[in-house]
């Protein structure tokens, strides 16, 4: 069974709510069957309003959405056949877990032996067996968001559709649930659209990571190709963290290219930068800078230890660099040799490969 | 274990429970002083004139009160044949007491309630018995009339002994206790009470599904719509509330009256003809529609407060789960609002029960209610006892439905707002 390249298609979509802003514009994105995609971004960013348009409860705009080949947009929601977890769980708190897990399939008409055993089956991936008749309300918050995830798949939709279902966890619990889901989806095999705007949730659980801002798909692409080769200076920001350096390309040549600063010039690797005389910021993971470098290293330079924060397995080192006061640098702690104090000065040195220059901000 | 039974002690060695109460006795007396003035209005303006209403509905002292030796002679008499020579003395030492006081017109009255033909033998009674002489008094009362000489006009006046009854309670049921003591119903003809209880019932009940089916949708609207336009709306829904409950039902008698408003435009459109103009007032139309309009809010706030705290999401859950707008709609949004639906209607249903003005002003003879019976009562033919124990009724059927509503649905599953 060959898998469906653009299972779910958005085409040139567009939305406005009070038609002088648009809040998803031009979107242009394929998913394929059995993915798990996530729409990830700060609020008001527009990943919401995607899902949304996705479940049948917005419209686009202009433009049109394709399931498995056919327009959904004149479909109503309850003919889509997607399933969906929402931010609060949406629970019917009347209902007994048996009963909301029932839901889709009594209305689907599906007989009542088959419909047990279906049941049974969902309460058992999501390890919720012997909680079938609890009222949600006598459920904790990670059952309640068990239960909800169970209740999207029962009906086996092809899509699953999840806005921010960790969102109301505590830390620990949200942890394992990443990992919960992420398994679920695995052994099923269903696509599943994930709207977070949590970053280390998307980096975990997500096969490609589509991330929004200002209503367009900035990059879509895998975990690590989306932290190790951001295309923009926004998804550099967004994701992990990172240090910036704004200046002016002044030379660029064989895959490399020096940028100007305030009082200084380092080499960077050209990503978004064409030409002479463009203005970049040069983004670097602060793991990729290392202290006391060896030769080999392209960019070397010299700064002032301005703050030293105990993190147990690392520590995160604050130095003025190049007129940058607020560069980060990560030292694991079994370097504890090294010679880190307030106040020293101490070599740091990259690859110019690792400081990608893409637009200014 | 030992340690459940053992006293826990403070670190200053004080019992616990002890410690606790003293630093909570002061809250306790400050929480009981802010409630105190309520309380204390509550009692005087709620619980003595329930009281007073309970003892007067039942109170019959009043002929016990004029006739204390009779009542005390007879009760040696078996009550089947003519009472003895000590009954007739004992009667006419009462009588001539209540003559000398001129309180013999009250007690024709009240014995005339319990058996008619009393009047006017009393009347005879204190003329002849001026000249009667002492001793032998059976012989002579019985001489006057021959009333006197029957003994069922003996047996009327023995049931007033007892200085409680129930009579007024039956008679709001048009029953009565007949001659041998078995409660029976009047005439039908003149069952008027059950008529006005049934009726009563009636537009209570129909009042509240017009309301219901009206509130439901505004409601629904006032949770769902945009904060500025429900906020219109909510006060379109409460500007009625602001004024006054006369100046309203005024209104629907304009707009209802045969030459009104809604008739007139009627006729304009060509629905009746300017001859068969329909009476919508002073009949069950009236109070239909006015107290339908007038009770309306106390059925959308209720409800409002309700759907307010339904999640959207609940409903987008139910479709995007496969139901289609309707099953959602009743499967998941209809069960959640039941507690606001019981309020709203439990309210609704007891105010209209009760309804006075404005039934007495558009509800005309076909439109009145239990309550303008009371009213009646308490102001026409000043019969308090009778009005007391109709209020009472009044009051028991509501707290009646109040332990329906209670079984059925459960009082904690109600919510006012």
């Amino acid at each position: 069974m060959a898998l469906k390249k653009d299972f779910v298609k958005f085409d040139k979509v567009d939305k406005s709510y009070d038609g002088k802003i648009l809040v998803v514009k031009d979107l242009q994105l394929d998913i394929e069957e059995g993915e798990f995609v996530t729409m990830l971004g700060p609020s008001g960013s527009g990943k919401t309003t995607c899902l949304m348009m996705l479940a049948g409860f917005e419209t686009p705009t202009n433009g049109e959405i394709y399931l498995d080949g056919n327009a959904i947009s004149s479909i109503p929601p309850h003919k889509r056949g997607i399933g969906m977890v929402f931010q609060n769980y949406a629970l019917f708190p009347h209902m007994t877990v048996y009963e909301n897990l029932a839901f889709p399939l009594r209305v689907r008409k599906i007989p009542k032996d088959e419909a047990d055993k279906k049941i049974d089956k969902a309460l058992s991936m999501v390890s919720l067996q012997g909680f079938a008749q609890r009222m949600p309300g006598q459920l904790s918050g990670g059952q309640q968001q068990r239960v909800a995830v169970a209740r999207s798949l029962v009906f086996d939709p092809q899509l699953v559709l999840m806005d921010e279902p960790l969102g109301a966890l505590d830390k620990n619990l949200r942890e394992s649930m990443q990992y919960e889901i992420k398994h679920i989806h695995e052994s099923i095999g269903v696509t599943v659209v994930y709207v977070t705007h949590d970053q280390s949730e998307a980096l975990t659980m997500s096969n490609r990571i589509a991330v929004f801002n200002d209503g367009k798909v900035q990059q879509l692409s895998s975990p690590d190709e989306l932290y190790e080769k951001p295309v923009n200076s926004f998804v550099a920001e967004f994701i992990g963290e990172n240090n910036t350096f704004v200046g002016e390309v002044s030379d660029i040549s064989g895959g490399k290219c020096k940028v100007k600063l305030a009082n200084a010039e380092i080499l960077a690797n050209p990503i978004s930068v064409k030409r002479k005389g463009e203005k970049t910021t040069v983004s670097l993971r602060p793991e990729r800078a290392l202290i006391n470098p060896s030769e080999k290293m392209d960019n070397i330079h010299k700064g002032k230890i301005e703050e030293v924060i105990y993190h147990g397995d690392h520590t995160r080192v604050r130095i003025n660099l190049l007129g940058n006061s607020e560069f980060i640098l990560k030292v694991p702690n079994s370097s504890s040799n090294l010679d880190i104090k307030l106040g020293n000065e101490i070599k740091i040195g990259w690859n110019s490969d690792d400081a990608r220059a893409l637009d200014p901000k | 274990m030992s340690s459940e039974t053992k006293q826990i002690l403070t670190t200053d060695g004080i019992p616990l429970e002890v410690s606790l109460k003293k630093a909570e006795r002061r809250n306790k007396i400050k929480a009981f002083l802010l409630v105190a003035p309520l309380l204390f209005f509550l009692i005087i303006t709620y619980v003595f004139p329930i009281g007073d209403m309970l003892m007067r509905s039942v109170d019959d002292k009043m002929v016990t009160n004029m006739l204390p030796k009779t009542f005390k002679a007879m009760e040696t008499w078996d009550g089947q044949e003519l009472p003895d020579e000590e009954v007739f003395e004992a009667f006419y030492l009462d009588f001539r007491q209540l003559v000398d006081n001129k309180q013999e017109g009250k007690l024709s009255t009240q014995l005339n309630y319990t058996k008619n033909g009393f009047k006017s033998i009393i009347k005879k009674l204190r003329r002849k018995s001026k000249n009667f002489e002492e001793g032998n008094y059976k012989e002579q009362i019985m001489a006057v009339h021959k009333r006197w000489a029957d003994v069922e006009y003996w047996k009327a006046i023995k049931r007033r002994a007892p200085a409680y009854t129930g009579q007024k309670y039956l008679k709001g049921m048009d029953m009565y206790k007949n001659e041998s003591g078995e409660i029976v119903s009047v005439e039908k003809d003149r069952r008027i009470h059950r008529v006005l209880w049934l009726r009563t019932l009636e537009i209570a009940f129909f009042v509240t599904v017009f309301c219901f089916l009206m509130a439901y949708p505004i409601a629904h609207l006032l949770a769902t719509l945009p904060m500025k336009y429900s906020n219109l709306l909510m006060i379109c829904v409460l500007l009625p509330f602001w004024t006054s409950l006369l100046v309203r039902t005024a209104s629907w008698m304009i707009l209802l009256q045969q030459q009104g408003v809604v008739n007139d435009f009627f006729v304009m459109i060509g629905l009746v003809a300017d001859d068969a103009r329909p009476e919508m007032m002073f009949n069950k139309t009236g109070s239909y529609v006015a107290m339908t309009q007038i009770l309306l809010p106390f059925m959308v706030l209720p409800l409002y407060s309700v759907m307010k705290t339904i999640s959207p999401s609940l409903m987008r859950a139910g479709k995007s789960l496969g139901g289609t707008p309707f099953i959602a709609f009743w499967k998941v949004y209809f069960p959640l609002t039941i507690p606001g639906i019981g309020a709203g209607c439990l309210l609704v249903f007891i105010l209209a029960i009760g309804y006075y003005i404005t039934p007495a002003l558009v509800g005309g003879a076909s439109g009145t209610l239990i309550s303008n019976q009371i009213a009646y009562h308490m102001k026409s033919t000043l019969d308090w006892s009778f009005a007391s124990a109709m209020g009472l009724m009044l009051l028991s059927g509501v707290l009646v439905i109040y332990w329906i509503y209670n079984k059925i649905v459960g009082i904690d599953n109600i919510k006012l707002g």
